[in-house]
């Protein structure tokens, strides 16, 4: 069909000056071998034997190193002593194998035969008659399978073969994911009346501490002691920052917060980071990871980066102490979306 | 095996009498006769591949190791080891284990480190070696089944790497993780029970550490074992591709036996991609997680990255803007974490993926490949892979612009939309520069073959006329410039018969006829054995005369040629 299909390789030769020229150049064929210095001058040749001796002499010294180093050098209590020990062993290792490699490939550029041989290439494609045999053996096995005339037996071999991973496949997905309780995602241990504590101290946090400008980084009351802390720390942990009520643009919902002191979600609204940046002079949460940023005084909304909710705020009051306290869980669920996050 | 000369030393006579205990019980002798003096042609790209193979093998060692010590489970556990900073901090069993291996255990840091540089040198060596298979067009028949592999390979190793790099459960790797949780998450309908099925339960949760280890340790290695034997299998059937140059051609191969040269070389190469490893274990250190703490999920640090392979998928995660998330009804389909997370990582690599098949769509060529091509010389083909690898640069750069900002004094803002503008820009601009950039070599070559190296030589004419002498190219310069053929778009029949008649798959030939013209419209042909005589007589016959000169001093605009067929 294309021109290259038909296309039958270089021929021809130069043109001679007056015959019609080929198409194309015909390939020059292999250069002559120049010798190297080493082959034609013995002196050369027994240098660069002594080179080859010299850098395995070198691997072994570094073995070596490397055993007086595992033995004279403790790993210590401190970074500098295993600063140390990972020096002097990684050392002894690198000369250890770079004598065996130089010493090698030194033999093989310098000592070895360096004439380039020519081996042909053959089709890939097997030849027809093995090609036809091959296909006549299938045909035969086919036949004496008796396959072709028992339509039943080919449906009763495949279903039995895709059925039957069903075996590992159902207890394996049936187990995998814990209680597949995947609503617990919607809820965090917040609750009425649970006490705002300081990550990790667990200190409880009086309304009077929050000055205007401070950042509480908080974890819920009772922590420690719930079944599944981390998961459910994954999930609670909370910002409290205090706004001078003059920067207040608008509120994500209206009486969470309390003179001012505002409690939002850490985990960012994008994949989940910890949104732990807190920049005073702007208001603004910035997550490290994708830079999503979050103005406090304007209901944490987004105003750059890949997140598009705004971090959800947690409702807080106060208790008869003076405490932090929430008004209630989350109003909604927390951390990156999922399908059915708002069902 | 019956030797024709009896060896005389007793080594010979005891490596003979193995060799036939051997033979006698698995004809062995086939394999070595076979195998022993197999050429491989030699060329300094060709190590990228031997570089992944043998930093693999790094991993494998430094791995097996590293297992002896380390304790893959999240079982809370109260420090009290020799690093002073931590004593006392409740931490999982996964990263007390690695903080002993490296404090405790006497060059365990030196494997933790060297394991972790092998991996990052593992994909490097990946990346450049499929590099420099799909610049030299070594992906073509009968290769395109390795080409896959090779792709699969990637991908397992990737799998590799953050596999690993999650299991130390320091704070990184689990705010790591905590990313690709929320990247399962997002997926429509099913993703919040993918994350269970990833995490047995609610992130973070206890299973996933001896998940991961499972999957670190035995099976991504196991099918990287297994595809890499089948990888070097196919290149052993296949022998190996070369480049062109005199007396090489497509159906010889020119080069060095296995036995002994390859053994050397090869087998001291392993030694000293494993010595440079070792040194880099050595002097720089990598991944200190005592400084980075346990996994909490509460805290991060700023200016954190992830392995530079991931770096792509961070960057566009944070380039992606977050209005694309929509809420369809009552369902929340977050596509400013999907686009990024899945269809873009899909977009780039996909097409690579299938690129022989396309390519050899759009030439119609059926015939087997076994020399190489000047990448100058496959104009679309080098344009392309170039352009995809621009977009994969805009995205490192964009995971890393947190760094960019504070290293350079930049608004981050402003180098986040640069760069979303810069995604898209950059690589059609990237493709159309390279592509002229191939044309302009390829036009170099020409002039080169028609008119020869300047020499720097000024002659005089008896008229007063100065000129400069070209020295000719010797053949084997010539013969590396003239040597590729030239690949046109592909001719198909017309439509309809000389009666009218509709001609079956017209309107499939007619596609392929323009995929081919994209691929090969435009393009500059290799000087041809008619053009030269030519060019040569032209000189002959104008030698002496002004014109002559002038012709040879303009040869940069001389009969080149490019077709629009």
């Amino acid at each position: 069909m294309s021109q290259v299909d038909n296309y039958q390789g270089p021929t021809g030769n130069l043109p001679d000056g007056h015959g019609r020229a080929p198409e194309r150049f015909e390939n020059p064929g292999l250069p002559a071998h120049k010798p190297r210095l080493g082959d034609v001058d013995p002196k050369v040749d027994k240098r660069r034997q002594r080179i080859v001796l010299a850098l395995f002499g070198v691997s072994t010294l570094g073995t070596i190193g490397f055993l007086v180093a595992y033995f004279a050098l403790p790993t210590g209590r401190d970074v500098a002593t295993i600063h140390r020990s990972n020096l002097w062993l990684g050392l002894g290792l690198a000369a250890s194998l770079l004598g065996i490699g130089l010493a090698a490939i030194q033999w093989a550029k310098s000592i070895m035969n360096n004439e380039e041989k020519v081996e042909e290439r053959h089709p890939m494609a097997s030849r027809p008659e093995v090609r036809e045999a091959a296909v006549r053996n299938l045909a035969e096995g086919a036949k004496d399978s008796g396959i072709s005339r028992r339509g039943l037996l080919k449906s009763a071999v495949v279903g039995s073969l895709a059925l039957f991973p069903l075996t590992i496949a159902v207890p394996l997905i049936g187990e995998i994911g814990g209680d597949w309780n995947v609503g617990k995602l919607k809820h965090t241990m917040w609750k009425k009346g649970l006490r705002l504590t300081i990550d990790p101290s667990g200190r409880p946090i009086k309304a009077s501490d929050v000055t205007i400008g401070s950042v509480f980084h908080v974890i819920p009351d009772g922590l420690d002691k719930t079944p599944d802390p981390l998961e459910e720390k994954a999930k609670a942990v909370v910002l409290v920052v205090r706004l001078d009520p003059q920067v207040v643009k608008s509120e994500q919902i209206p009486g969470a917060s309390y003179q001012g002191i505002f409690a939002f979600s850490k985990i960012c609204t994008h994949v989940g980071c910890p949104v732990a940046l807190y920049e005073q002079q702007t208001h603004h949460l910035l997550c490290p990871c994708h830079q999503s940023t979050f103005d406090v005084a304007d209901g944490a909304r987004v105003i750059f980066g890949p997140a598009k909710r705004p971090l959800p705020q947690l409702p807080i009051t106060v208790d008869d102490q003076g405490y932090l306290v929430a008004q209630s869980d989350f109003t909604q669920p927390v951390g990156p979306s999922f399908w059915e996050r708002l069902r | 095996m019956t030797t024709t000369t009896p060896p005389a030393t007793p080594t010979g006579k005891a490596a003979a009498a193995t060799a036939d205990w051997l033979d006698q019980r698995t004809g062995i002798g086939v394999a070595v006769k076979g195998l022993a003096r197999k050429l491989f042609p030699e060329h300094w790209s060709f190590m990228l591949g031997e570089i992944a193979l043998y930093s693999f093998i790094t991993l494998l060692l430094s791995g097996v190791f590293l297992t002896m010590f380390f304790v893959p489970s999240a079982d809370e556990v109260t420090y009290n080891g020799p690093w002073s900073a931590l004593q006392g901090t409740s931490m999982s069993a996964a990263f007390a284990s690695t903080l002993k291996l490296s404090f405790e255990v006497r060059g365990g840091l030196l494997m933790r480190q060297v394991h972790h540089w092998a991996a990052l040198i593992f994909l490097a060596a990946i990346v450049t070696h499929m590099m420099r298979v799909f610049f030299t067009g070594a992906f073509r028949k009968p290769r395109e089944i390795n080409w896959v592999i090779g792709f699969v390979l990637l991908t397992l190793g990737l799998a590799a790497g953050f596999s690993g790099y999650s299991l130390p459960d320091d704070v990184l790797s689990g705010n790591g993780l905590r990313i690709t949780d929320g990247l399962i998450r997002g997926i429509p309908i099913i993703g919040t029970y993918m994350s269970y099925f990833v995490f047995g339960g609610e992130f973070p949760g206890t299973a996933l550490i001896p998940r991961l280890f499972t999957v670190h340790v035995l099976l991504v290695p196991g099918a990287i074992l297994a595809l890499v034997g089948l990888h070097l299998a196919l290149v052993f059937l296949h022998k190996h591709t070369q480049f062109p140059g005199s007396g090489r051609t497509n159906n010889n191969v020119v080069g060095y036996p296995l036995f002994p040269v390859y053994t050397a070389k090869a087998g001291g190469f392993f030694f000293i991609v494993f010595g440079v490893i070792a040194l880099m274990g050595a002097a720089m250190q990598i991944n200190p997680v005592w400084n980075y703490g346990p996994y909490d999920p509460a805290p991060v640090s700023a200016g954190a990255q992830p392995d530079w392979y991931m770096l792509f998928l961070e960057g566009s995660l944070r380039l992606t803007p977050g209005q694309l998330e929509v809420v369809l009804g009552n369902f929340t389909v977050p596509l400013n974490v999907l686009i990024p997370g899945l269809v873009i990582p899909l977009l780039l690599l996909g097409p690579l993926a299938v690129y022989p098949f396309l390519e050899a769509y759009a030439t119609g060529d059926k015939r087997e490949h076994h020399l190489l091509d000047r990448p100058r010389n496959a104009p679309f083909r080098t344009a392309f892979g170039i352009s995809i690898l621009s977009a994969f640069f805009v995205l490192v750069l964009g995971g890393s612009n947190d760094l960019l900002a504070t290293h350079f004094h930049l608004s981050l803002n402003d180098i986040t939309w640069t760069l979303r503008f810069a995604f898209f820009l950059v690589p059609p601009i990237v493709f159309a520069v390279t592509r002229r950039v191939c044309l302009a070599l390829q036009r170099k070559d020409r002039e080169l073959v028609l008119h020869g190296h300047e020499s720097g030589r000024i002659v005089r004419f008896a008229s007063g006329e100065y000129v400069e002498v070209h020295t000719p190219l010797d053949e084997d310069e010539r013969w590396i410039r003239v040597q590729h053929e030239p690949i046109r778009p592909v001719q198909i029949a017309p439509g309809e018969d000389s009666r009218g008649v509709r001609r079956k798959g017209y309107k499939s030939d007619l596609r392929r006829q323009r995929v081919s013209r994209l691929f090969f419209e435009t393009r500059v042909e290799p000087v041809t054995p008619a053009e030269y005589a030519a060019a040569q007589e032209h000189l002959a016959v104008t030698a002496g005369h002004g014109d002559g000169a002038r012709e040879q001093i303009g040869a940069g605009t001389g009969p080149e040629r490019i077709s629009h067929s």
